[in-house]
């Protein structure tokens, strides 16, 4: 049967067992939204502003390890979205979103709402497709799942114009696809791997540096199983958190520009290195040049050949999907009778220890302040460290990836690599959707939670009983504590002056409000919001102005060269 | 290092602007560039001449295989192969130029293949070097116009870039 490009999209979508399509209606795809309204397959989430609906998706990607979907018109629709797919690009997380596009002889012609879509997002993108025939709409949206999920995620647009959507064309689902130009390795290569576990077996000072790729292809389970095994310490990376448990005694806390003293010390003075769906990047290792490389051997897996070699030297690179390459390295590891020196590593977990008793997270306990570190060591507390946590970007993302210590993956949800300030909110929706049932918190600032506030009022259309934890210290923090040390405490339009009054706010979107002020209603307050069950419960933290985030590595330094407090 | 990079990829709009894009992103030189499709008209061949170390090289030919429209990379600097560009020059051919110019194509054995009153317009192929050769050995007042190119390349024997 014949079916429009409308009914295709829709039809796609419900092939692809879509169960939320966050979007924006506009003129270019009203055609889309007029068969959306037809349907009850999957739901319509509609958002307040494009940028939000993308960042929805991917909370909800990244929460269910499934692909993200997101719809807005062509124009002003496509270049608000471009802040969400970026973000989702640069955290490589699975999306497609389709955009609208004026229809294809009006294409060039500077038509209303005209935006050139597919140049716009090129660069930000895993892949994307400008569909020019209707009888190719079907396969591009099947190719752009595909390649969406499989290999290193990532988003992926495709652009719709209008004529397209009511052209007709014979609709069939292809139930598979491949790309002569496109084939992702999972399996790593076998002796690579050999010439690893014989390297980790050799080991003396080891250090395990996981990150965003063990989340990402689902391999927090293995990688526990494996660190068990060898009893060496582990890091996880601001993406990788929860990949290992966090309270558990091998666990160093994050490593990088706030990491904790202890992981990036052991990261410094390791003598094998084992890389594990991690990047190398300038937040975590600073300076590659100050990136001690004196006698110490890395082994890299990453499924990014590119990511590989790419800012720091690997002896041992291992090219392929993380769970599939340690489920191989743990394997040979359980057939061979060889173990690492435990002499060795008893004298390198006493040095381990003697970093870690640095307690380099210390803060002052005492303080008539409400210090943002207490409130999220008491959050932890009370949700039982089993939250699903979103945060934005600045210093209360720091301090929520340095005390709330997950257990477990994909709880930990944030914009690492684009740090993408007003990510949080309209990310936490998508992950309460996905997990109607579970405790889902927003970890933010006064400034970031301005960058998309406008989407209290989708929770309360779709009832997201979100907790709203603003640190509100009236400073964007994060600016500020570099001007205090590296600009001579000139605060630079750092200060977050007319605030408005968060509690009048929520209240008028129809949610809870609270503030609080003293440090002994810190706890008592968490317990009545956390108690909502129904309700969005918006905690507005009158927080200490002056705290700052340590250990800190300054920009351009290296790992051991940390500011402590 | 100068390297001389084939690409093969899907014959379809906007490919270009990907490789384009990729090396302005991230800051890699081009040289030269060219694309046109083969005999397999789904594809096209695309070659870059392209400088830089052994590292930001091998990381060139990493980010074209993420590319998703491009099927296959060679680096064809390290293997044997051959490297031909094609050059139009339109020169002076007015008075003694013009008896000059005529010589001057011969000897780099070039084809005069436009001719007016006043200007010859010199077709020349061959490896880059001599391309450089003759405008070198040319009288810089001489020349009125040049067009190259860019390099194209092809492995030698059996060393050959197909989908």
């Amino acid at each position: 049967m014949e079916l429009t490009g409308a009914e295709i999209v829709v039809r796609c979508l419900q092939e692809e067992g879509t169960e939320f399509l966050f979007g924006y209606p506009g003129g270019a795809v009203l055609n889309i939204y007029d068969e959306i309204y037809k349907q009850d397959k999957f739901k319509h989430v509609l958002v307040r502003h494009e940028q939000a609906a993308v960042h929805a998706a991917d909370g909800y990607a990244r929460a269910t390890g499934r692909v993200g979907v997101a719809l807005v018109t062509s124009g002003p629709g496509a270049t608000n979205a471009v802040t969400g797919i970026a973000t989702a690009h640069m955290d490589s997380v699975p999306l497609v979103v389709i955009t609208g596009q004026v229809a294809t002889p009006a294409i060039g012609q500077d038509a209303f709402q005209e935006v050139d879509t597919v140049g716009i997002t090129r660069p930000c993108v895993k892949h994307n497709f400008l569909v020019s025939d209707i009888k190719q709409l079907a396969a591009t949206l099947k190719k752009a799942f595909y390649v969406a999920s499989t290999g290193r995620p990532g988003p992926v647009v495709v652009d719709v114009p209008k004529d397209i959507t009511t052209q007709k064309a014979e609709f069939s689902y292809p139930k598979k696809i491949k790309l002569r130009s496109y084939s992702p390795v999972t399996k790593g290569h076998a002796l690579q791997i050999k010439k690893a576990v014989q390297m980790i077996l050799d080991a003396k000072r080891p250090m395990v540096y996981t990150g965003g790729g063990v989340v990402l292809s689902n391999a927090a389970a293995v990688l526990t199983k494996l660190v068990r095994l060898l009893g060496f310490p582990c890091t996880s990376t601001l993406m990788g958190l929860g990949g290992y448990p966090m309270p558990d005694p091998l666990f160093l806390g994050m490593p990088g520009m706030h990491g904790t003293f202890e992981a990036n010390m052991a990261m410094q003075h390791c003598d094998v290195l084992i890389a594990i769906g991690a990047r190398f990047d300038d937040r975590v290792i600073g300076n590659p040049t100050h990136f001690s490389q004196d006698g110490r051997k890395i082994i890299h897996i990453d499924i990014d050949p590119a990511s590989i070699a790419k800012r720091i030297k690997v002896d041992v690179p291992i090219v392929g999907n993380v769970q599939d390459v340690l489920t191989e390295m743990l394997k040979l590891l359980q057939a061979s009778h060889e173990r690492p020196d435990a002499e060795a590593l008893k004298a390198w977990w006493t040095q381990v220890e003697l970093w870690r008793s640095r307690d380099c997270l210390k803060y002052d306990r005492n303080s008539t302040l409400i210090k943002p570190q207490f409130v999220l060591e008491k959050l932890y507390e009370a949700t039982g460290g089993e939250a699903f946590v979103t945060s934005d970007v600045g210093q209360h993302q720091m301090w929520t990836a340095q005390f709330y210590k997950f257990k477990q993956p994909r709880r930990w949800i944030n914009s690492g690599g684009l740090g993408t300030m007003g990510f949080g909110l309209p990310a936490a929706m998508g992950v309460q959707l996905a997990h109607p049932e579970a405790t889902v918190v927003c970890v933010t600032g006064e400034g970031s939670i301005q960058m998309n506030i406008q989407e209290l009022a989708t929770c309360k259309q779709f009832n997201l009983p979100l907790k709203v934890i603003l640190l509100n210290n009236r400073y964007l923090g994060m600016v500020r504590q570099w001007q205090e040390f590296f600009y001579g405490n000139r605060y630079s339009e750092s200060y977050m002056d007319a605030l408005p009054d968060f509690v009048k706010l929520a209240e008028s979107y129809g949610h809870v409000g609270m503030r609080i002020e003293q440090p002994g209603d810190v706890e008592g307050a968490l317990k009545e919001a956390l108690g909502m069950k129904e309700r969005l419960v918006f905690l507005n933290f009158i927080t200490d102005q002056s705290e700052n985030v340590y250990p800190m590595i300054p920009f351009g330094k290296g790992l051991s060269e940390m500011m402590l407090v | 290092m100068r390297h001389i990079i084939s690409i093969l990829m899907e014959n379809e709009a906007g490919a270009l602007s990907r490789v384009a894009g990729l090396f302005s992103a991230r800051g890699y030189n081009i040289e030269t560039l060219n694309v046109a499709p083969t005999e397999d008209e789904t594809l096209s061949r695309m070659t870059i001449v392209t400088r830089g170390t052994e590292d930001v090289i091998e990381q060139i030919i990493k980010q074209l295989n993420k590319l998703i429209d491009v099927v296959k990379v060679i680096d064809l600097s390290e293997g044997r192969h051959t490297e031909r560009e094609m050059m139009l020059v339109k020169v002076k051919a007015q008075g003694e130029w013009r008896e000059e110019m005529k010589r001057m194509a011969d000897i780099f054995r070039g084809r005069i293949i436009d001719v007016s009153d006043v200007t010859y317009t010199i077709e020349l192929t061959g490896a880059v070097s001599k391309l450089d050769a003759f405008l070198e050995a040319l009288d810089k007042s001489a020349i009125i116009e040049t067009v190259r190119t860019g390099a194209s390349g092809i492995g030698r024997d059996d060393r050959v870039l197909k989908a």
